[in-house]
């Protein structure tokens, strides 16, 4: 089974992407914050992380930049799930090395349509 | 709805657009005709049918009828497998086929809002300088004039782009109009669309080395499926392409194709079994429409 880093600072939304990607058969692990998911990728790298853009402590850009760089740091696919819907987030996060990207809301469909875009399923 | 009015509903859409509406249907027709009636200042169901059977075939109402019964959903690259297809198996061979005129021909003969003609263009532009001086052109045409000034205007939602566009595509062909997404005007110069019926004589239109014919034969019945495939092989060259929907095929329905070889999903036409398409229903059907 893959494993699913859920990165979002609301409990709702956590939950919403858990039950999608459950139904996908992914296992869920779930962070609050940039910081939270650095540590869970310092223990276990996940296959797959979808991750939200403005949270407490560290946001999701810059955690996407120090996962990178940590050993074995490029082989987790990122997805950012976001508000930030403008071409300039974007660019920035296919720069810092985002994978795909989708724009709330979401939905089963987007979730599966992506995952499937960059080899996951 | 009367069990009348909805059989004379039924025929009627069979008539002019192909669709067969299963007996069991009833409950779409309503749920769609009812705006329909309303729209036009007509109370119900009742006397929407009876002003239909009162009018030409050209008439508003009529058209208005025949399009909100079509299903017209659609999304970018929609299977990916025909997509992959094009860029590496069937644009290489008409690149190497058609080297001395340098001129291909694609119809998208059901295009809804315009994404698979979108993508098949998306696609052109990737290949890059191969296609320099080449002319290129692909031809997307629907029955629903709705769809058609959607598909020209090439705006979409933010539900719509995340269905099959990759995110780089989407930054690289698409700017943000308000909350939804305009595709380049680069991109939807590279297509021309029309409104065509399907049922009707279409070899005006000259011949196409690719057609994409995807998810519209499955609401047609068995003869005008086969009517249509037929007339689709008649304007194909014997190296032409046909590319079906998911749950569409040619087998069992005519010789005038036939699956390509280790390619899941291509149909191309069978040169062996040409011969010419039998006079259908279908034609006569389409003479009135
Ligand atoms: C489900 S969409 C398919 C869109 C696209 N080809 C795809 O696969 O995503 C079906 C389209 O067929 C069109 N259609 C239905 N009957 C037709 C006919 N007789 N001639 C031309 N188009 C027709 C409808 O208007 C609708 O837009």
């Amino acid at each position: 089974m893959k494993t699913c880093l859920v990165v979002d600072d609301s409990s709702v939304i956590r939950k919403v992407a858990r039950r999608i990607l459950e139904g996908l058969e992914f296992e869920i692990v779930e962070a609050e914050d940039g910081e939270q998911a650095l540590d869970a990728c310092r223990r276990h790298l996940p296959d797959a992380i979808l991750l939200d853009w403005n949270m407490p402590k560290m946001d999701g850009y810059e955690f996407l930049r120090l996962l990178r760089k940590l050993p074995g740091g490029d082989g987790p696919k990122v997805v950012f799930c976001t508000t930030e819907n403008d071409v300039a987030h974007i660019a920035r996060a296919l720069h810092a090395g985002a994978n795909e990207y989708i724009m709330k809301p979401f939905d089963k469909e987007i979730v599966e349509a992506k995952f499937q875009e960059v080899g996951l399923i | 709805m009367t069990p009348q009015d909805f059989d004379y509903l039924r025929k009627m859409l069979r008539e002019r657009s192909g669709q067969v509406l299963s007996a069991e249907k009833q409950y779409l027709a309503e749920s769609r005709l009812l705006p329909v009636a309303r729209k036009h200042g007509l109370a119900g169901l009742a006397e929407l049918v009876d002003k239909l059977k009162a009018t030409t075939a050209a008439a508003p109402l009529t058209v208005a009828v025949i399009e909100a019964m079509t299903t017209n959903e659609s999304f970018f690259f929609r299977d990916k497998m025909p997509f992959d297809h094009f860029r590496a198996v069937i644009m290489p061979a008409l690149l190497a086929a058609r080297a001395r005129e340098k001129r291909i021909r694609i119809w998208c003969t059901a295009c809804a809002t315009g994404q698979e003609p979108y993508s098949l263009a998306m696609s052109l532009k990737a290949i890059g300088p191969a296609l320099a001086g080449w002319r290129v052109e692909i031809l997307a045409t629907d029955l629903s004039n709705e769809v058609l000034d959607k598909a020209k205007a090439g705006i979409y939602s933010q539900f719509e782009v995340q269905r099959g566009l990759p995110i780089q595509s989407l930054v690289k062909f698409f700017t943000k109009v308000d909350e939804a997404w305009q595709i380049a005007e680069e991109i939807r110069a590279m297509v021309k669309f029309r409104p065509l019926n399907l049922l009707n004589d279409f070899s005006p239109l000259g011949t196409f080395d690719l057609v994409f014919c995807r998810n519209v034969l499955i609401y047609f019945g068995q003869d005008t499926k086969i009517g249509v495939l037929n007339r689709l092989a008649r304007q194909m060259p014997s190296d032409g392409f046909l590319i079906l929907g998911a749950a569409e095929t040619v087998v069992g329905l005519t010789n005038a194709f036939k699956p390509m070889t280790d390619q899941r999903g291509i149909y191309v036409p069978n040169v062996a079994a040409a011969k010419p398409a039998p006079a259908s229903n279908v034609l006569k059907f389409a003479a009135k429409a």
